[in-house]
């Protein structure tokens, strides 16, 4: 006869044999995946935003969004916040009067709100498809409406609340920043940073993005610097002739050429902290802030990603099939235990 | 008169007179005393008093200064067109010196000046036109013998106000411009207290016939801020009402002189245009009095700043501006933005009261569901019954 007991502890033996399995698997946890070398991002630099929301106007252009109305004359383009027709927004951190630019207190303070280009993004890994996948060269995440199968696990596995579903049309899709790339074959760049008139929104490559940021930083709030707008050029990068990629206009490193916007302005009051750098593994948009960034609606996250997390654990139980095999057998052993051969039933049915 | 009507004032004799004097038919002085006070910022009314005053009144005496200056000012005030500004100089005021219109010269018209200030004593309405040399004892500057600081002192004396017109008078200007080797300087800081400036290079003819106009309808001069700029005209930002302020807020811009954005007629902010840092109205009556779409930023070029000290002739006139105008805008999402309201206390209610009556509703029909079931086993029972009845009696 079996007792609740035997039971009790056939289960006990049953998830130590799972454990002991399980241990020497760790020891192959996924790492937080990092930027691709030639990744491409964006750096914002909240100081010199002027809240224009020209990026606003020019993201909606260039992938066709239509407008999306709150206020009831239904007049403005007023979303409030990123949706399946709205990639980037710019939103407002305030605080008390709002009288002072970039102060924390009795201030107020510009955020851009767009994908954030991960570089081991939460998405991807969510996604059961290949709908979301990450670009091995520019490291942009980018997303195949013709792969998506509707589940939408990407909306709610971004730490950043960035993709989102088309819930009006019955054919949605996710919608997100994908930093333009549908306009990198003409030689343009993410149309946000092309029409930024203060640069506060840069486009290039996000390791000279990041050197950028870091001078900033290491110089004092109030002085004078040259500010690039537009794209951040690299340093080695050289003006290719026309005609060289058989398009006949002159395009830099297959950008569009364009005058050097750079400027002089005066420095704000940097937090010392480039956000992105090192979260969630680093991202390839980068952001600067005087006011707190939690505040400003980023979220504080270590440097190692969920999806390194949720894919060590996923792997492990699953790697090898181990797991299954040894929840069968545990199973298998119970039922075993449980079962009564019909002979000593008879004998121990009637004794 | 004291009407407060302009149609009542049409049949008036006295401003058909001053029509006359004008070379303007009756029609058109009254509009321009409409306009007048339009430019002002005035209220309904304000435009009959306008007309009234410049009919009636006594024409202000005014002495005008010129002196480090390029005599655009003046210029610019010739070249008014609504109506001709000589008109206006020499019979809406009565000009009493001023070196560049005077047929006369030396002693002569030196003694004109000493007339008019003696008749009019603390009357008249004195004019600057350019900055005012101060290194070496101002000996950059003079004019009859006096440096311009002597001569300046000289007349303010007895004036009843100081208008000091164009960016020079005002605040220095293009010769105060770094390293200033005459140490020009603007009209307030030789006479140690503030005047009512109107800067610009040069500036809008009507922003000053308007001050004149002003002080001649109420006797004072119109509201001026802390730099002594009437704010009828200077209260506002040349980007606030810039006609290509729609393309700025687009995106829309041109890069280079005669590129794409520039054909098409794109903000002018990245070639360098001041106007998000300029406060002055050009944007709204443009620049100068030369018609419509001549002002510098619809002619294509960027706005330099001209009124603006620590703009004008400092920046480099495509160096990138410093908007003064960024506000926390109404339309911006919070960085969380709350969206839908919770649950009232009466939805909750109503939503439980509708659960309930569906429960109840529930459990009701499940009850009848059993006792029709039962009163059908009961009636199918009887019916056997009776049928059993019926084939024992057979």
């Amino acid at each position: 006869m079996t007792t609740r007991r035997d039971f009790l502890r056939g289960c006990l033996a049953g998830s130590a044999a799972a454990a002991t399995a399980v241990l020497p698997e760790t020891a192959c946890a996924r790492d937080t995946l990092q930027r691709p070398p030639e990744a491409l991002g964006l750096l914002y630099d909240a100081t010199l935003c002027v809240g224009c929301q020209a990026c606003v106007a020019a993201c909606k252009r260039v992938n066709e969004n239509p407008a999306e109305f709150t206020t009831v004359d239904h007049l403005w383009d007023t979303p409030l916040d990123t949706s399946g027709h709205t990639f980037n927004l710019i939103k407002m951190y305030r605080h008390g009067t709002m009288a002072t630019k970039d102060a924390e207190e009795n201030g107020f303070s510009f955020m851009k709100t767009s994908c954030m280009h991960c570089a081991d993004p939460s998405c991807v890994s969510a996604c059961p498809v290949s709908a979301m996948t990450k670009n091995p060269l520019t490291g942009i995440v980018g997303y195949d409406p013709d792969a998506c199968i509707g589940c939408r696990y990407c909306v709610a596995a971004c730490p950043f609340g960035i993709p989102k579903y088309q819930y009006d049309s019955p054919t949605g899709k996710i919608g997100k920043c994908e930093l333009c790339r549908h306009r990198h074959q003409d030689g343009h760049y993410s149309a946000c940073a092309e029409v930024c008139p203060t640069g506060a929104t840069l486009f290039g490559r996000t390791d000279d993005l990041l050197a950028e940021a870091k001078r900033r930083l290491s110089l004092k709030p109030g002085e004078w610097t040259t500010i690039p707008r537009g794209r951040l050029r690299h340093a080695g990068e050289k003006a290719l002739a026309g005609g060289e990629d058989g398009k006949g206009e002159k395009h830099r490193h297959g950008w569009r050429d364009e005058p050097d916007q750079s400027y002089q302005a005066q420095l704000g009051n940097y937090l010392q902290h480039v956000y992105g750098e090192t979260e969630y593994g680093g991202t390839q948009v980068l952001k600067l802030s005087a006011v707190n960034f939690q505040k400003v609606g980023l979220p504080d996250l270590p440097p190692k990603s969920s999806a390194a997390t949720s894919e060590t654990i996923q792997h492990t139980l699953y790697g090898g099939l181990v797991m299954p095999i040894v929840v069968l057998a545990g199973l298998t052993w119970v039922a075993r235990r449980n079962v009564v051969p019909e002979a000593d039933e008879e004998k121990g049915g009637q004794p | 008169m004291a009407k407060q009507n302009l149609i009542a004032l049409e049949e008036d004799d006295r401003i058909a007179a001053a029509a006359a004097r004008l070379s303007m038919d009756r029609r058109e002085f009254l509009q321009f005393c409409a306009a007048l006070a339009t430019t002002l910022g005035l209220p309904q009314g304000a435009d009959a008093a306008v007309a009234e005053a410049v009919a009636t009144k006594k024409r202000p005496s005014v002495i005008w200064l010129h002196f480090q200056e390029c005599t655009g000012c003046t210029e610019s005030i010739l070249r008014a067109e609504h109506p001709t500004l000589e008109k206006l100089i020499l019979d809406v005021i009565s000009l009493d010196y001023h070196e560049t219109l005077f047929a006369a010269a030396g002693h002569q018209v030196e003694a004109a000046r000493r007339t008019a200030m003696a008749e009019n004593k603390g009357q008249y309405i004195l004019v600057v036109e350019g900055a005012i040399p101060t290194r070496d004892n101002g000996i950059y500057c003079k004019i009859g013998g006096k440096t311009a600081i002597e001569l300046l002192t000289e007349c303010a004396a007895d004036a009843a106000a100081v208008i000091a017109i164009g960016s020079c008078a005002s605040w220095g200007g293009m010769p105060s411009t770094d390293p200033n080797p005459t140490g020009a300087r603007g009209v307030d800081k030789i006479l140690g207290k503030p005047v009512v400036t109107i800067p610009g290079c040069p500036p809008n003819p009507y922003n000053f016939l308007s001050t004149v106009v002003h002080f001649l309808t109420f006797g004072k001069l119109p509201e001026v801020d802390h730099l002594g700029r009437p704010k009828f005209a200077y209260s506002r930002l040349i980007h606030e009402n810039c006609e290509r302020r729609a393309h700025f807020d687009a995106g829309r811009f041109a890069m280079e002189f005669g590129d794409e954005g520039h054909r098409k007629g794109h903000c002018l902010y990245k070639l360098g245009c001041k106007g998000p840092e300029t406060y002055a109205n050009c944007s709204v009556i443009m620049f100068g009095d030369a018609g419509a779409g001549t002002w510098p930023v619809a002619c294509g070029h960027p706005c330099i700043g001209c009124t603006e000290q620590g703009v004008g002739f400092s920046k480099p006139i495509h160096t990138v501006a410093k908007l003064k105008n960024i506000e926390p805008s109404a339309f911006l999402p919070r960085i969380s933005e709350e969206k839908g309201i919770g649950a009232t206390l009466g939805s909750a209610a109503v939503l439980a009261a509708v659960a309930g009556a569906a429960a109840g509703a529930g459990a009701m029909a499940a009850k009848n569901l059993g006792l029709s079931h039962k009163a059908e086993e009961m009636e199918k029972a009887k019916r056997e019954d009776s049928k059993a009845t019926e084939s024992t009696e057979v």
